[in-house]
C-alpha cells in the first residue's frame, strides 16, 4: 500500500472528499463555463480567491521548515497594499499603467525590507521567531494606517484592478500569479540545493553548522521570501477590494497559512517540507470556506470551523496520539525526564 | 563553623547591604525600570501639556484601560510559565457580546455574568489541555482559541447589541468621588484583579508553582510540584479574566460588539513585557503588568492629546516592545556568559 | 531536618558487618539495540562515600538513573535498607530517601534560596505560604551544614558552587538516606571543592550514604572510601580506594581491549619529521582548554589522549573553528588563518567529526545520500546544485569505499548503527577533500570489527597525505593509530610523545598522573 503511505495521500483524499461532497449537494460546483475566452465557475473562483493565502502559505512553509514562524504576514500585506494604493492615489493618473507598475514595485520593495527586518532580528540577533515577528505584527498595521492616514484609500484604477479580477489567457490573473510563485519556489527547491539545506537547518541546526551549511544565510532569506510573498498577497488583496484597508487586510491570515502548511504534511517542528502539500492545504481551506459560505454560514462565523480543524490536526499530529500505535515507553527513558546527553560529562 | 569568603555577610558595610538587597530582589529590577518609564512619561507629559497629571486625567487613565489591566493579569500568569495566550482579545469580544445577548433576552445579570465567566474559563481550559496533554505549542493552541472565540462572537451576533440592563451599566456609570478623583466599580474590579493576582502569585503554592515552571519546568517536576495541573490552570485563569474583561468593556461601552478586542492580546503582551515580565518565563510581577498597562494608557492619552493619529499607538507600542525584548535578551545573554 | 543516625565507625576501611544501605543486583537496561547496563551489581553503605567511575558510554549515568527512578530497568532488583523498592519517578525516589544533586543544578534560578530548599514541602499557615517560617527553616538547614548563605537571596545571583550547596541543603532537608552527587565539582575551583568536601564529611558523620560520580581522579582519591568501575555497561569491580592504585583504577576503566585484530603497521608517515603543515599556538577556548600548542606534519596522525574533562574535545573544536578561540593562533601551510566558523575552516580544508555523532553529526531525518553530500553541497553554494545523478554516484562510491551498511542510499541516517553513522560522517568529511581531519572519539560505542575498519582507514588516509588529529579515550587505540600522542590534563597539554617510544602502561602512567607536578617534569 505504497499509495496510502505517500505523505500527500491524506491531504489529496481530504480535498477530493470535499469536492465530491460539494458536487453532490450542488452539481454546478464543478461546472466550468467559458465566456469571452475566460473561464468561470465555482472551481475557478476557488483558484482565484486562493491566491493571497497561497502566496503567504508558500512563504510560511519554508519559514516553518527552518523551525521558525512568521506572524507578521498579515501586517506586511496591509503595508504593501497601503503603499501601492497611496502611490496610485496620489499620482493623479491612476489609470496609467506605468504608475501602477511603479506603485507595485515600490510596495514589493517595502515588503522585502520588512522581511529583511524579521530576518535580521532572527538570524543575526538570535531573537525567537515568534517574538520577533510579533513585533512587526503589532507595529506593521500601525505603519499601514499611517500611510493611509487612517482612511481606507480607494482608487479607480483599471490596471490595478486587473491584478485581482482580470484574466490572462483563459485563467484569472491572480491565480496565474500564485501559480508562478508555486512553480518558482518549487523549482528553486528542486533545482537548487536550497531544499535540502533548508531541511538540514530545520532538522538539526547544530549538525548543519558543523557540516558547513550557511545556516544564518538560509534563515535570513526565508523571512525575506515570506515578506515578499506577503507583499504580493497584499497587492492582490487590495486590488480585489480596490482599497487599502489597513485593519482588515490579511487579518488572521497567518493562522490559515499555518493550517495550510500543517494540512499539507509539513511538521511545525521543522525539517522536511512539501510545497505540493501546502498547495493542497490551501485548496482544502478555500474549498472548505466555499462550502461554509454555500451552507449559508456568514463568513465572519467561519473561524469556528477552522478552529475545529486546527484542533483536530494538531491532536492527530501530537506525540501522545502517535504513541498510541507504538510500543509502550520506558525503553527510551523519555517519560518526562530529560535524558542528559553523554557530552555533559566532557570537559564541563 | 567555617564560611566561604564569598558568602560572608556582615551588617556593617553599606556596599554589602546593597548587594544583599540586589541579591534578594534581582527579579524586581525590570519592574522598577517600568515604574521609572511611567514616571518619566508622566513628568514629560506634564511639562508638555501643563495639566496632564490631573485627578480627572489620572482617574480616566485607570478606567479607560481597566479591561486591559484585567487581561494583563491573566496574561502575566501565562507568560510566567513561559507560555502565551493569543486568544484573550477574541474571548473578551465573545463574552462581551454573549453578555449583551443574554441580557437582551431577559436573563438577569446575576446569572448572565457567571455564565460568561464560565465561557471564558472553558475556552481557556481547552487551550490549557491542548498545551499540556497534547504537547501543542502555546501559540498554536491559543491561536486556535482565538479563532474559536472570534467565530463564536459572530455566531452570537453579527452586529453590536446594546445593553440596557441597569445592573451592568451601573458598573460604569457609578462614580465614587474623592475630591476630583473618581473611580467606578469597573476600576475597582480591575484593581481587585491585580491585587488578588499578586496575592495568589506570592502566597499560594499554585502561584509559586507558576514561577517554578517558568524557572525550570523539569526541576519543578522533580521537586514534586503539580506542574501539569498548574499549566492547564493558568490558561483557565487567563480565559476567565478575559471573560471578566468582556464584562468590563461591555459595561464601559454600553454594548457588546463582536469586533472588539482585535489586537488586544498584542497590547496585553506588550504591557506585560514592558512591566518587567520576561517572555522566557519565571520572572515578573502582576504589579509590573499593571504599570505596563498604565504606560500603555499614558501613551494612548498623550497621542490623543497631541491630536496625532491612533496609528502611532501601535507603532510606538511595537517599538517599545522590541526595545524591551532586546534589553531582556541582552541581559539574559550576559548572565549566561557569566557562568 | 535530617535525622542524626548513629555514626558508623570512622570513615575508613574495616570490612564491614554493616549491611549495605542500598543494593542493586543484576541491573540490566537496554535502549533499543544498545545495552547500556548488563547485569550490574552495585551497593552503598551508610556513612561512606562511594564513587562510580568509567569512561563515556560506560553506563554511569544509566546506573544513576536506575537508582534514582529516572528510568525503569529491564531486569534487576533494587533494595533500600533491605526492602525491595521500585520507583516510577524521581520524585518517588526522593520520597523514599534518595536525593540527587544533578550536574546541571536542577533548581529554580529565579526564586529565593529558601524557596528552593523548601518548595514542594514548604511551611504553610492556613494554606498560604509562610515566608518567615520558610526562611527560618532554610536558615537552619544551611546553618547545619555550616553555610552562610542569605536565604532570601535569589538563587540565580549566586555562583554555581553556592547553588550546588543549596541543592545539597535541599536534598538533606528531608530524611535523606542516599545522596547522589552527579559531577558536583566540574564547575568549582579549589576553594569551593574544599568547602563541598567539608559538607560531605559532615554528612558522612550522619550516616548518609553518598554516591560521588566524577571523573576527577584526585578528588575521588581524596574523598571516597569505595569505588565501583564500569566499562561498556558491565561491572568491572568494586574496590576500596585505599586498596587500589591510581594506575590500576585507570587501567580498569580503560581496559585492555582483547586484540582480536592483528596489529597493523602504524601510520604511514615517517616519524613526523616532515615540514609542519598545521600548527596551533596558545589555543585557549572556553570551556576547558588553555594555552595548547601542537604541530602536525602532512600524513601524520596525532593522537589526543587524556581522561574525561582533560580538554580533548574543547581542543578539537577550537582547532576546527567550531568553538570561538579566546586566544591563540592557527597556521596552515605557514599562513595564519582565522577559522571563524566550521564553514570557513572547511573551505581551508580543516574538518571536524563531532564527539556526539548522533546529536551534532548526522542529520537524522535526511537520507544517507543527503548526509554524505551535505558538506560538499554547502561548499559549492546554494545555486550550483549537484545533480541528483551525480549525488547518487558520489554517495554510492563512498558507501562502497567505506562499506557502509546497509547500502541503501535513501535510508534515513538516524536508523544506521553507530559504526555506520561514523563512516557516514567520515564520508561527508572526506567528500570535501580535506587536508586536516580532526576526529573526536570516532570509535566510541562501536563494535570491534567496525573499530578496526575505521582505524585502518585513518592510517590509510594518513598514508595518502592527510593530516589527522585523533581523539580517543582508549590508550591502545591512540598508540596504534597515532604517530605521536599529546597527553592532556586539566585543559592543558602536559606532554607529547612518540608512539614508538612508549608502551601502553607508560602512557597510562602519564594520563593517570596526579595533578601535583613531579619535580623532574619533562616537557616535550
Amino acid at each position: 500500500m505504497g499509495v496510502v503511505k505517500h505523505r500527500l495521500f491524506w491531504p489529496i483524499a481530504a480535498l477530493l472528499t470535499l469536492v465530491v461532497v460539494n458536487t453532490l449537494s450542488r452539481p454546478q460546483f464543478i461546472k466550468v463555463t467559458v465566456r469571452d475566452g475566460q473561464l468561470y465557475g465555482a472551481l475557478i473562483d476557488i483558484l482565484r480567491n486562493s491566491a493571497p493565502l497561497m502566496l503567504v502559505a508558500l512563504g510560511m512553509t519554508i519559514v516553518i521548515a527552518t523551525r521558525g514562524i512568521d506572524l507578521s504576514v498579515g501586517a506586511v500585506m496591509a503595508v504593501s497594499g497601503a503603499v501601492a494604493l497611496t502611490i496610485i492615489h496620489d499620482s493623479g493618473n491612476p489609470d496609467n499603467l506605468g504608475t501602477v507598475v511603479s506603485a507595485v514595485v515600490v510596495a514589493l520593495l517595502v515588503a522585502l525590507v520588512l522581511g529583511s527586518w524579521n530576518g535580521m532580528l532572527i538570524a543575526v540577533l538570535g531573537i525567537q521567531p515568534i517574538i520577533a515577528t510579533l513585533v512587526l505584527m503589532l507595529a506593521g498595521r500601525g505603519v499601514a494606517l499611517l500611510i493611509t492616514e487612517g482612511f481606507i484609500t480607494t482608487v479607480n484604477s483599471g490596471p490595478f484592478e486587473y491584478i485581482a479580477t482580470g484574466y490572462l489567457l483563459i485563467l484569472p490573473f491572480a491565480f496565474l500569479i500564485s501559480l508562478t510563485a508555486i512553480l518558482l519556489i518549487g523549482a528553486f527547491e528542486r533545482r537548487t540545493a536550497l531544499g535540502m539545506l533548508t531541511e538540514a537547518v530545520g532538522i538539526n541546526p547544530e549538525a548543519s553548522r558543523l557540516a558547513g551549511v550557511r545556516s544564518r544565510g538560509i534563515i535570513f532569506s526565508v523571512y525575506v521570501v515570506s515578506g515578499l510573498m506577503a507583499g504580493i498577497a497584499g497587492i492582490i488583496y487590495s486590488s480585489n477590494i480596490r482599497a487599502a484597508d489597513a485593519n482588515a487586510a490579511g487579518l488572521f491570515i497567518e493562522l490559515y497559512a499555518i493550517l495550510a502548511v500543517v494540512l499539507g504534511g509539513t511538521s511545525l517542528q521543522g525539517g522536511k517540507f512539501s510545497i505540493a502539500g501546502t498547495v493542497i492545504g490551501v485548496l482544502i481551506i478555500q474549498t472548505l470556506n466555499s462550502t461554509i459560505l454555500f451552507l449559508g454560514v456568514p463568513s465572519a462565523q467561519s473561524p469556528v470551523f477552522f478552529a475545529l480543524v486546527v484542533v483536530l490536526v494538531v491532536i492527530v499530529q501530537s506525540p501522545r496520539v502517535r504513541q498510541l500505535g507504538r510500543r509502550p515507553r520506558g525503553a527510551t527513558g523519555s517519560d518526562g525526564t530529560a535524558d542528559k546527553p553523554a557530552k555533559a560529562e566532557v570537559g564541563a | 563553623m567555617t564560611t566561604t569568603e564569598t558568602t560572608e555577610t556582615t551588617r556593617s558595610s553599606p556596599k554589602q547591604a546593597d548587594d544583599r538587597f540586589i541579591n534578594r530582589h534581582a527579579s524586581l529590577m525590570p519592574t522598577f525600570a517600568a515604574l521609572g518609564v511611567l514616571v518619566v512619561l508622566l513628568v514629560a507629559a506634564q511639562l508638555y501639556f501643563g495639566d496632564f497629571v490631573s485627578p480627572g486625567n489620572m482617574s480616566a487613565l485607570l478606567l479607560d484601560n481597566a479591561y486591559l489591566m484585567v487581561i494583563a493579569v491573566g496574561m502575566t500568569f501565562v507568560i510566567l510559565t513561559a507560555g502565551i495566550d493569543l486568544s484573550v482579545g477574541s474571548v473578551m469580544a465573545f463574552t462581551g457580546i454573549l453578555l449583551a445577548s443574554l441580557l437582551g433576552r431577559g436573563m438577569p445579570a446575576a446569572v448572565a455574568v457567571p455564565v460568561i465567566l464560565l465561557a471564558g474559563a472553558v475556552i481557556g481550559l481547552l487551550i490549557g489541555i491542548l498545551v499540556q496533554y497534547f504537547d501543542v505549542q502555546p501559540f498554536i493552541a491559543s491561536l486556535a482559541g482565538l479563532f474559536l472565540a472570534r467565530g463564536l462572537a459572530f455566531v452570537v451576533s453579527l452586529k453590536s447589541i446594546r445593553v440596557d440592563d441597569p445592573s451592568v451599566l451601573w458598573l460604569q456609570s457609578t462614580r465614587f468621588q474623592v475630591g476630583d478623583w473618581y473611580i467606578t466599580p469597573t476600576g475597582i474590579i480591575a484593581l481587585l484583579a491585580v491585587g488578588i493576582g499578586a496575592f495568589v502569585l506570592q502566597y499560594t503554592r499554585f502561584g509559586r508553582t507558576v514561577y517554578a515552571i517558568g524557572g525550570n519546568e523539569q526541576s519543578a517536576r522533580l521537586m514534586g510540584l503539580k506542574v501539569a495541573r498548574t499549566k492547564v490552570f493558568v490558561y483557565l485563569v487567563s480565559g476567565s479574566l478575559a471573560g471578566l474583561a468582556g464584562l468590563i468593556l461591555t459595561a464601559y461601552s454600553g454594548a457588546g460588539y463582536p469586533r472588539n478586542g482585535i489586537g488586544t492580546e498584542l497590547d496585553a503582551i506588550a504591557a506585560v513585557v514592558i512591566g518587567g515580565t520576561l517572555l522566557s518565563g519565571g520572572r515578573g510581577y502582576v504589579l509590573g503588568s499593571m504599570i505596563g498597562v498604565l504606560v500603555y494608557g499614558t501613551i494612548k492619552t498623550v497621542i490623543s492629546f497631541l491630536g496625532a493619529e491612533q496609528a502611532w499607538m501601535q507603532i510606538i507600542v511595537g517599538g517599545l516592545l522590541l526595545l524591551f525584548i532586546l534589553i531582556q535578551r541582552f541581559i539574559v545573554s550576559r548572565s549566561e556568559r557569566r557562568e | 531536618m535530617s535525622q542524626v543516625r548513629a555514626a558508623t565507625d570512622d570513615d575508613n576501611d574495616r570490612v564491614d558487618p554493616a549491611r549495605p544501605l542500598l543494593e542493586l543486583t543484576g541491573a540490566t537496561v537496554r535502549f533499543g539495540e544498545e545495552t547500556a547496563l548488563d547485569a550490574v551489581d552495585f551497593r552503598m553503605f551508610p556513612g561512606e562515600v562511594h564513587s562510580l567511575m568509567g569512561e563515556n558510554g560506560a553506563g554511569k549515568s544509566t546506573l544513576v538513573k536506575a537508582i534514582t527512578g529516572a528510568l525503569t530497568m529491564e531486569a534487576g532488583i533494587l533494595r533500600l535498607e533491605g526492602q525491595q523498592v521500585t520507583f516510577a519517578t524521581p520524585h518517588d525516589a526522593q520520597v523514599a530517601g534518595i536525593s540527587t544533586v544533578y550536574q546541571e543544578i536542577e533548581l529554580l534560578p529565579n526564586v529565593s534560596v529558601a524557596e528552593n530548599i523548601a518548595l514542594g514541602r514548604e511551611s504553610r499557615r492556613f494554606g498560604l505560604i509562610d515566608w518567615r517560617g520558610m526562611r527560618r527553616n532554610a536558615a537552619a538547614a544551611l546553618h547545619e551544614l555550616g553555610l552562610d548563605i542569605d536565604p532570601a537571596s535569589i538563587l540565580g545571583t549566586h555562583p554555581v558552587a553556592v547553588q550546588q550547596l543549596v541543592a545539597i541543603a535541599r536534598a538533606i532537608s528531608t530524611d535523606v538516606k542516599v545522596l547522589v552527587l552527579d559531577e558536583p565539582t566540574s564547575s568549582l575551583d579549589l576553594n569551593e571543592v574544599a568547602e563541598l568536601f567539608r559538607v560531605i564529611r559532615e554528612l558522612k558523620t550522619r550516616g548518609v550514604a553518598i554516591l560521588f560520580v566524577s571523573h576527577f581522579l584526585d578528588q575521588v582519591y581524596e574523598i571516597c572510601d569505595r569505588v565501583t568501575v564500569l566499562r561498556d555497561g558491565r561491572l568491572v569491580g568494586e574496590y576500596k580506594t585505599s586498596d587500589l592504585l591510581r594506575m590500576d583504577l585507570v587501567q580498569k576503566m580503560l581496559g585492555h581491549n582483547v586484540s582480536a585484530y592483528r596489529a597493523s603497521p602504524g601510520g604511514g608517515a615517517p616519524e613526523g619529521d616532515g615540514p609542519v603543515f598545521f600548527s596551533a599556538r596558545g589555543i585557549t577556548a572556553a570551556p576547558g582548554i588553555a594555552d595548547a600548542d601542537l604541530d602536525l606534519a602532512e600524513g601524520e596522525v596525532l593522537g589526543l589522549a587524556g581522561l574525561l574533562g582533560s580538554g580533548r574535545t574543547p581542543l578539537a573544536r577550537a582547532l576546527t573553528g567550531v568553538d570561538r578561540l579566546q586566544s591563540g593562533t592557527i597556521r596552515l601551510e605557514q599562513r595564519d588563518e582565522n577559522l571563524a566558523n566550521p564553514r570557513r575552516a572547511m573551505t581551508l580544508g580543516v574538518v571536524y567529526s563531532p564527539e556526539d555523532r548522533r546529536a551534532d553529526g548526522i542529520v537524522g531525518h535526511l537520507s544517507v545520500q543527503e548526509n554524505i553530500t551535505l558538506s560538499v553541497q554547502s561548499q559549492r553554494g546554494v545555486m550550483r546544485r549537484i545533480s541528483t545523478a551525480r549525488q547518487r554516484e558520489l554517495a554510492a562510491s563512498w558507501v562502497e569505499a567505506l562499506d557502509i551498511r546497509p547500502p541503501d542510499l535513501d535510508k534515513p541516517a538516524g536508523q544506521l548503527s553507530g559504526g555506520n553513522q561514523q563512516k557516514l560522517l567520515l564520508a561527508r568529511l572526506l567528500a570535501v577533500s580535506p587536508r586536516v581531519l580532526v576526529l573526536d572519539e570516532p570509535t566510541r560505542g562501536i563494535d570491534v570489527g567496525a573499530k578496526v575498519e575505521i582505524q585502518n582507514l585513518v592510517s590509510e588516509l594518513a598514508g595518502n597525505g592527510l593530516s589527522v588529529v585523533f581523539v580517543s579515550a582508549e590508550l591502545e587505540e591512540v598508540l596504534r593509530v597515532g604517530d605521536r600522542v599529546a597527553v592532556l590534563k586539566d585543559g592543558r597539554i602536559i606532554e607529547t610523545v612518540r608512539s614508538a617510544d612508549v608502551s601502553v602502561d607508560q602512557l597510562l602512567a602519564l594520563v593517570a598522573r596526579p595533578s601535583v607536578p613531579e619535580p623532574e617534569d619533562e616537557r616535550g
